[in-house]
């Protein structure tokens, strides 16, 4: 016993994967020490305000800078003809197309950018933006998607009205971007012609916007002696980014550095590149002097990175019995004005056709049609990965509907399609191979832990009294996610694949440094990489150091979104710790006159088999890997760096249940109990891993009870101030009930799948599918998001339910 | 340009001035002029309590307010929370109840939980609810940062505290 003891103190010792390690991130920001980029201050810093356009449509008919201009203190006005010259009033998007930095000669969406007034402080930068008089002449504008690609529809990218494709297939009209088809519509078809029953339903992802607390900025400086151009940016991709930056401006990538900083939350704003960020930069190489621009929060949710609006269309054939036998999801996709979605090259839609979601479905077809309107660009990943929250909500808001229509419960219909334990490795008709999964274990356990027989015979009950003021409704989610882009095969963004990158070196004491490509935005990443070198190492995650975000420094990666920062750049980190172990191991046979293969490891070192007592502990190997007391022609030290290719993308999971009580009289919707289980695998922190899905899961609400962008029939944007955009306070956010399952990822060194996503991929539906339960003994099949107590009480009052 | 004026007020103790324009929001004297950039801007609006500081025994969202309406205020931000070297109660149990991720909010949200603990100093999870409603999180979902309030009221109420 003394033996086990003294194993488990030094295992603790280690903290690494498995323990609940409090973070080492936190240190600086309960202090108020943070370094985000608002905080920057340089000599000779100017500050950059954007004018922005207040027309949705309209050409612009001239721009006059001489009121601004005489403002003391104003520097300069830039517009896209001063961009010109450096051919810089144009620039590539993340989704092949191109969008313009300052309008060139027309506006497409309201609040388009226009000018940057540069002056000595943002007071003054405000004042003299106020002064630039833009001279408009408007145009109809399209707002609606639906009618787009109307015959007498208004052309709105001009500019490249004659182009027969924008990178990806034709187009059939001015507006339209691209149609992308994945599946067998034949096989599809002729599933549902043979169809005991078939269901379809209309249902909206609207235009929603990820928000997070620090708006976007950067602050650009180009020291024109060495030509260097530094940037320090609120960015989730700063090697992307940099490369971006590099194809952009013709400086040299090598004199290029962008420093991402703590950065106040991404949640997918903060992958692309924006007007405001590229007008800086140049702003800066022009004056040779430090340019900051910082959005407002209005500019924020104008103008960067809206999310979702994709309309859908969801179709399922089945048995009698509810058994699957074919989809077909559609999507009309509104772009808005510029095609600047973030997706993978090959995936236009980014990966919609994960659309079976958790479910065995042998026949499947899947479209997304993209138009541009007079909006904002964007179409971010917002707490997802590519449009993964539009599939999983189309497919667990129809099972739901099949369900209904057949009178089978929504629980036991999901049992019966769900891709069984032993069909693992399965593949999808759309050719993803979900890894692995207990479908049917996670939600039996949740069922159970909430008593759903007890809930289901009280909401029978309540729905047989004619006086029970509330209406209850009980909702499941069984997703299946995709996150981890991926492999390079089928992955890449401007040709650059999405490996990712970890650099570790081990210092003579023990102490370790290591770098990575992905870039944490409160995730917690100095915490948890450094537990899984701790574990894979034996060395204190305490001494071990975790950088991100300079491209000075870190080798090159794709960033952190879409969940990939444990798939691959934990799977990195792992692959680079074991090239050090493996040296490690050398050097200890060396010291310990053995044979590599007499050798085992136990938590911190090196032991001769069946002679215990012999043994290296990997400190003290740390410091002769720094002497000369090496195997014959071993080189000195003890570092390593591994570039990760996934071999697959991985597929984390859950099972989550809803109970909402509805006031029928206000349409109020009360949250009464959210339990919620995960599935990512091997669990590296579990205290972070709860704090992700906490937050995702507030995400979710917010999304699915609260938030939309609206606009009038001219494009005005009708909300976007905190005043009006629905961020949930602490007095809306219900309690949430955490669970989970491990079921390892095969295919990654340390099995895990990351997990910060799931909760908003698979709350959303969650929530619906509850308020909709709500309504479905009254024949209600399907209620668009979101459902604030507006909307519901609507339902309530179109079918009578509110009468006393 | 318009006429500056010098004000003067207390900042976590010590004696402060700042020459601002009669139209500078505190928010910015206190991040630009004063080197204090522990409160954050997040949303210009008062909604989002990312700027919350703590003036005249309030809370205070200093996006705001005019730095020349604090002419002889007693102004504490996050920065002055941890004393003689010793995290307060508060910013301990944010970090032992994982009650931060990006860490942007946090200033705020302490800040504005210390006065919260001097109007209530023992209050419920609805209490802190309400007490803190003032103050967005993207992404904690808040429960941990209850956690985080409770657990520093336990402590604080085990052994008061000066502040």
């Amino acid at each position: 016993m003394g033996n086990m003891s003294e194993l488990q103190e030094r295992e603790d010792k280690l903290q690494g994967m498995g323990s609940s390690l409090l973070r080492k991130e936190d240190a600086k920001f309960i202090r108020g020490l943070g370094q985000y980029v608002d905080d920057i201050q340089l000599p000779g810093m100017l500050f950059g305000a954007l004018v922005r356009s207040p027309y949705a449509h309209a050409r612009i008919k001239s721009i006059n800078k001489t009121a601004a201009l005489a403002c003391p203190g104003v520097v300069a006005v830039l517009t896209a003809d001063d961009l010109k010259p450096v051919n810089l009033h144009w620039m590539p998007t993340l989704g092949s197309d191109v969008q313009a930095v300052l309008a060139d000669k027309k506006v497409c969406f309201q609040m388009q950018e226009v000018a940057m007034v540069l002056a000595t402080d943002r007071y003054t930068a405000a004042d003299g933006a106020a002064l630039v008089e833009v001279d408009y002449e408007e145009l109809p504008a399209i707002v609606d998607p639906k009618r787009a690609m109307d015959k007498d529809a208004v052309v709105i990218r001009e500019d490249i009205a004659d182009k027969t494709e924008v990178g990806h297939g034709p187009r059939t009209h001015p507006n339209h971007i691209f149609t992308w088809e994945a599946g067998d519509k034949a096989a599809a078809d002729a599933a549902f012609a043979g169809a005991e029953v078939t269901v379809r339903e209309e249902i909206l992802n609207p235009r929603v916007h990820p928000c997070p607390l620090e708006t976007c900025g950067c602050v650009a400086s180009f020291n024109k002696a060495t030509g260097y151009l530094t940037v320090y940016m609120t960015t989730q991709a700063p090697h992307l980014v940099r490369t971006v930056l590099a194809m952009l401006s013709g400086v040299a990538e090598s004199k290029i550095r962008v420093v991402g900083g703590d950065i106040g939350g991404g949640f997918g704003n903060k992958v692309p590149v924006y007007p405001g960020y590229v007008v800086a930069i140049v702003a800066s190489i022009v004056t040779g002097v430090p340019v900051k621009w910082i959005e407002t929060r209005m500019e924020n949710i104008a103008t960067t990175g809206f999310a979702r609006d994709y309309h859908g269309v969801g179709e399922l054939a089945a048995d009698r019995n509810g058994v699957i036998k074919g989809l077909r999801f559609s999507a009309l996709a509104d772009h808005g004005a510029f095609n600047s979605h973030v997706s993978a090259t090959k995936f236009p839609a980014g990966l919609f056709s994960i659309c079976t979601g958790s479910y065995a479905i042998p026949n499947a077809y899947c479209r997304v049609d993209a138009v541009y309107t007079n909006k904002a660009p964007g179409g971010v990943a917002y707490r997802c990965s590519l449009r993964v929250t539009e599939a999983i909500y189309l497919i667990e808001r129809m099972i739901d509907v099949l369900a209904q229509k057949l009178g089978i419960d929504k629980a036991e219909i999901r049992r019966r399609n769900f891709v069984k334990a032993e069909q693992f490795p399965y593949t999808t008709p759309f050719g993803w191979t979900l890894d692995s999964g207990a479908y049917h274990a996670a939600l039996d356990k949740v069922l159970k832990a909430v008593d759903y027989e007890g809930l289901k015979r009280e909401q029978a009950a309540k729905r047989a009294d004619p006086n029970c003021p509330t209406l209850m409704g009980i909702g499941i989610a069984t997703f299946t996610e995709i996150v981890g882009a991926g492999p390079t095969k089928v992955c890449d963004i401007l040709g650059i694949g999405l490996f990712d990158s970890c650099e570790i070196r081990v210092h003579p004491t023990g102490g370790v440094i290591a770098r990575l490509g992905t870039m944490t935005q409160g995730q917690g990443h100095a915490t948890t990489y450094a537990q899984i070198i701790a574990t894979e190492l034996g060395l204190p995650a305490s001494d071990i150091v975790v950088e991100e975000g300079d491209t000075d420094k870190a080798p090159y990666g794709a960033g952190t979104w879409g969940s990939r920062s444990t798939p691959v750049s934990g799977a990195a980190t792992a692959t680079a710790a074991r090239k050090i172990k493996d040296k490690a191991k050398k050097i200890a046979a060396h010291l310990l006159e053995v044979a590599e293969g007499d050798l085992e490891w136990e938590i911190d070192r090196f032991k001769v088999r069946g002679n215990p007592e012999q043994a290296k502990t990997m400190k003290e190997i740390c410091m002769v890997s720094h002497t000369g007391n090496l195997p014959e022609g071993m080189e000195q030290g003890l570092n390593a760096v591994a570039y990760y290719d996934p071999p697959n993308m991985t597929y984390p999971f859950g099972a989550y249940l809803c109970v909402v009580d509805i006031d029928k009289f206000t349409g109020e919707v009360k949250v009464r109990r959210f339990y919620a289980l995960d599935d990512c695998g091997t669990r590296i922190n579990p205290m972070v891993i709860e704090g992700q899905i906490h937050g995702g899961l507030t995400e979710a609400f917010a999304v699915a009870m609260g938030q939309q962008i609206p606009f009038d029939e001219n494009g005005n944007h009708l909300g976007n101030s905190l005043m009006d955009y629905f961020l949930p306070t602490s007095m809306e956010t219900p309690h949430w009930e955490t669970d989970h399952t491990v079921t390892p990822c095969p295919h990654h060194p340390i099995g895990a799948k990351g997990v910060a996503e799931s909760p908003h991929v698979g709350g959303i539906p969650c929530f619906s599918n509850a308020v909709i339960d709500a309504f479905a003994h009254l024949g209600v099949t399907h209620m668009d998001m979101p459902h604030n107590a507006w909307r519901v009480w609507q339902q309530c009052n179109a079918l009578g339910v509110n009468q006393r | 340009m318009s006429t500056t004026h010098k004000v003067h007020f207390k900042l976590n103790g010590k004696a402060v001035s700042a020459e601002v324009e009669p139209r500078e929001l505190l928010i910015h004297t206190l991040r630009e002029k004063l080197a204090h950039t522990g409160p954050h801007i997040g949303c210009e609006t008062s909604h989002c309590g990312a700027c919350t500081v703590d003036v005249d025994g309030m809370s205070l969202k200093s996006c705001t307010v005019l730095t020349v309406q604090c002419e002889g205020a007693d102004m504490v931000t996050i920065e002055g929370l941890e004393q003689g070297g010793v995290l307060h109660a508060l910013q301990q149990a944010f970090h032992e109840e994982h009650g931060l991720q990006c860490g942007y909010c946090t200033p705020g949200m302490i800040t504005r939980a210390w006065r919260l603990l001097q109007e209530n100093p023992n209050p419920s999870e609805q209490d802190i609810r309400f007490g803190l409603a003032g103050n967005l999180c993207r992404c904690t979902g808040y429960q941990n940062i209850i956690k985080a309030v409770q657990s520093a009221a336990r402590k604080l109420a085990a052994a008061p505290a000066t502040a």
